[in-house]
């Protein structure tokens, strides 16, 4: 049928026309065209860094286009800040949340159009009011009086949707809503967004994962390296079609790794117990042991003891008791610092905050853990020239986009902000390098980067441990695979005869062998 | 002997509501401000400012409450400067407080050179001039209310319901919640159209008001003019009562009554002969103020987005 003839009879609630938006020299949308239709969703895909976040910041006015137009619903509007947009029925929920913590989440809903009563004084009653009816007409079920900063993830989304709605939003931007959320929780969304539709409103969804765009987007806008490629009708397509116009090239969804045999056990873990924030036993009586040229990967659901053992093993945690052996040494509370220098890598799961410092550039990024040897210092002091060279060798050969080691991290889109950090731990050559959701909201192109980097350290007859919340990548990529469920191994699978549901059975607490 | 106690015990109250009330008005400036997301340790050089603003005019004019209003104003031009160089510029808000501190300093001591005839101290306001003292002669004489309130002046209940206000203010109408909002993630106060500039010039302003406030009631009330060392670091003790109150108005009220108390105590012992020296004692607000800030304050508690400037277009 074609985008053209499909689209024909609906009607246009948005129209971007020719947008182009330059950072200085670095152009990150040019010349995009993108058309919402109402009760559509449409799809927004295109590697890490193409401009997708960049393009909905502008229509939501955070941003301001370099030039080009948007029409709402047939008028020219310029959307110079948010206001604007909330006022003609855009709503958006970013990729980074924008809740405040120590906020309830009715407060936070009703933020900048409170109900109050004389005097700008609020109405608490018919606040909390207001967010029941929405919350119940859309079956967004939250609790108003919590506090975000006591809420899952997938509850703050369901706020940041209801603070969208509360404003009368007829168009809802979801950036990467699914990137941080369970499987479970992602079913959900999937949900809501076709209530949503169902309801007259018109979505424009940004995922990574091709998997969700079949199933909830009408359309999907193709964008690489700021360029528009193609609109197409997702019905008429598949997910490799998908892939393919997205990165450029044939991807495969499955990585190529040759059958090894694995070597000595290199890393142990023996009975260990560490505590979470709030005192409570998380990881306990844990064992674990990692061979030579071997992945091992730790399947889970979110909470059940990850973060904390990962804590432990990396020196940000105190042990309560057990063991921890790298090498035949006992690693066990030792500052991060002798961690690393027993060669042990880590890919931290939260990149903003443990993997990189922000506000440095690459090229500093790169040496965060070997700063004060030679060549990058000489008698303590920085020898910029060095670092320089070697930045520029990492971002070559890790294919960090934009190729200019003084750039800013935090300018960096997420995908090639991990992309440095794997540089980094990989050229460290360690021993055992640990990778914890190594992939969370990268591009199809990145992760299979990402892969194949973690069974080049195996084929080199290194110990990789994965950690990661998607079942698919562990089986994917990993030899031997443990289930974690409330802070203890409660079994071990060969991938090879691994099976989905019952390593499902196992992550829920059930089936134990 | 128990009523020597209770009238000693009545006395160090007195005192002690005394002394908190300039700390009171300027923490509360500290509480609007750091909340906003502005750090202001400027505190000092608006009180200081507000303090000499408040002499000159009570002695030229003679009305303390104009004097008072003056102190106020005074306060808020300091206050909009840091917030000119913070908000505006995106300045690094601790330099820029250090500056507000010797500015207020300098351009107060500059000022009463020029209308004083080359003193740095002002000349002393008439009593009848100073802040009026409301229950002056109310209660019967002996009694140990009238220990407490009877000279206390005007300043003191004033600030007690100011913390009223700003509380209330803060906690319960739709300009706080925007206030707070700013503070601890001004990027999505903006995404909901919340102007965060508007916001911190509000707050910062109001901060160098309440900051010149409290500076008047020291030189309106507590004492009758204005010299160069007549706030020595009572700005900064108002900062820390800021933060071991936990950047909240009430618990701001709470840690200026206890280091107003400190100096209330240093007073009254000053009065006896004791072995130890007036200026050991004397240094007992300050050491209070250390020890506090070293043994009980947490982290947690400051605003997330306390201290950093906020720039647009900053990648979300
Ligand atoms: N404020 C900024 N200053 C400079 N460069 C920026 C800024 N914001 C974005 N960029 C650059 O623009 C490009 C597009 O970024 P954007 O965040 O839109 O990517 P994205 O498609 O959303 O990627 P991801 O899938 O990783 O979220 C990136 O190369 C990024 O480095
Ligand atoms: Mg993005």
């Amino acid at each position: 049928m074609g985008y053209e003839n499909v689209t024909q009879s609906l009607t246009k609630v948005i129209e971007m026309k020719k947008i182009t938006k330059k950072f200085g020299d670095f152009v990150a949308n040019d010349s995009v065209n993108l058309d919402v239709f109402k009760g559509k969703v449409h799809a927004l895909l295109g590697e890490n860094g193409a401009g997708k976040s960049t393009l909905m910041n502008i229509l939501y006015g955070l941003y301001s286009p370099t030039s080009g137009e948007i029409l709402i619903n047939g008028k020219k509007v310029d959307i110079t800040n948010p206001n604007i947009a909330i006022e003609h029925g855009i709503g958006m929920v970013h990729q980074h949340f924008m809740l405040i913590k120590p906020f309830t989440v009715a407060q936070n809903i009703i933020l900048g159009q409170e109900p109050t009563s004389k005097m700008s004084v609020l109405n608490m009653k018919k606040a909390l009011k207001d967010v029941k009816e929405i919350s119940e007409r859309y079956g967004l079920y939250v609790d108003p009086n919590a506090k975000i900063e006591d809420i899952s993830v997938g509850m703050q989304q369901r706020v940041e949707i209801l603070k969208a709605l509360y404003r009368g939003a007829e168009i809802l931007i979801l950036d990467e809503p699914t990137a941080v959320l369970t499987p479970q929780e992602i079913v959900e969304l999937i949900q809501i967004i076709k209530n949503l539709t169902k309801e007259g409103k018109s979505i424009i969804l940004i995922s990574h994962k091709l998997k969700e765009i079949t199933a909830a987007a009408d359309f999907c806008l193709i964008i690489r390296r700021g360029k528009h490629i193609d609109t197409v009708v997702v019905s008429e397509t598949n997910e490799e079609g998908l892939a393919s116009k997205m990165v450029g090239r044939e991807v495969s969804f499955s990585v190529a790794k040759d059958d090894k045999e694995s070597g000595d056990e290199i890393f142990s873990i023996k009975d260990l117990i560490v505590k979470d924030n709030r005192d409570i036993i998380a990881v306990d009586k844990l064992n674990l042991s990692v061979k030579k040229g071997e992945i091992l990967g730790l399947a889970g659901i979110d909470g059940n003891g990850q973060t904390e053992l990962l804590e432990a093993i990396t020196g940000l945690r105190k042990v309560e008791s057990g063991e921890i052996k790298i090498n035949g040494e006992n690693i066990t509370n030792n500052t991060p610092f002798q961690v690393i220098s027993k060669k042990i890598s880590h890919i931290p799961e939260d990149r903003q905050k443990r993997g990189l410092v922000m506000d440095f550039d690459i090229s500093e990024n790169t040496i965060l853990e070997n700063y004060y040897k030679y060549p990058f210092a000489k008698r303590g002091v920085l020898q910029y020239d060095n670092i320089r060279i070697y930045a520029k060798e990492l971002i070559d050969k890790f294919d960090v986009r934009p190729k200019e080691e003084s750039k800013m991290a935090r300018t960096l889109s997420g995908g090639n902000q991990q992309k440095v950090i794997i540089a980094r731990e990989v050229t460290n050559n360690p021993d055992l390098l640990i990778a914890a959701q190594p992939t969370r909201g990268l591009d199809v192109g990145a992760i299979e980067f990402v892969h194949k980097a973690l069974i080049e350290q195996r084929d080199n007859d290194k110990a990789v441990f994965l950690i990661s919340f998607e079942l698919d990548e562990i089986m994917n990529v990993s030899d031997r695979i443990a289930v974690i469920y409330e802070g203890k191994i409660v079994g071990i699978v060969d991938a090879k005869d691994a099976e989905v549901e019952k390593l499902g059975l196992m992550m829920a607490g059930g089936g134990n062998e | 002997m128990i009523e020597t106690i209770l009238s000693n015990l009545a006395l160090i109250i007195g005192t002690t509501l005394m002394y908190s009330t300039p700390l009171i008005y300027t923490s509360l400036g500290g509480v609007l401000s750091e909340n906003s997301g502005v750090i202001n340790i400027g505190l000092e050089g608006m009180m200081v400012i507000g303090a000499f603003a408040g002499a000159a005019i009570g002695y030229f004019v003679g009305d303390p409450w104009i004097a008072f209003i003056g102190a106020g104003i005074a306060g808020g031009l300091f206050g909009l400067l840091h917030a000119f160089a913070c908000v505006t510029f995106g300045a690094n808000q601790v330099v820029s407080g250090i500056a507000v501190n010797f500015l207020g300093a300098g351009i107060a001591l500059f000022l009463s050179r020029m209308f004083f005839e080359g003193a740095t101290m002002t000349k002393s306001i008439a009593l009848d001039n100073k802040m009026p003292r409301p229950l002056n002669g109310v209660f019967p004489d002996g009694s140990l209310l009238k220990i407490i309130f009877d000279n206390q002046y005007a300043t003191v209940y004033l600030a007690f319901f100011m913390v009223l206000i700003i509380w209330f203010f803060m906690y319960k109408t739709k300009y706080g919640l925007r206030l707070r909002s700013v503070g601890e993630h001004p990027t999505a106060a903006d995404t909901l159209g919340i102007s965060v500039m508007r916001i911190r010039y509000f707050a910062v302003i109001m901060s160098g008001v309440f900051a010149g406030f409290g500076g008047a009631a020291m030189s309106l009330a507590i004492v009758s003019n204005f010299r160069p060392t007549l706030i020595s670091g009572h700005g900064f003790i108002a900062l820390a009562a800021m933060i071991f109150g936990k950047w909240k108005p009430q618990g701001a009220l709470l840690a200026c009554l206890l280091f107003g108390g400190a100096q209330g105590l240093a007073v009254f012992l000053g009065q006896f002969d004791f072995e130890i020296s007036t200026q050991l004692i004397s240094m007992l607000p300050y050491v209070i103020t250390i020890v506090v800030l070293i043994g009980f304050v947490g982290k947690s508690a400051a605003p997330s987005a306390d201290g950093i400037p906020y720039e647009k277009e900053h990648k979300y």
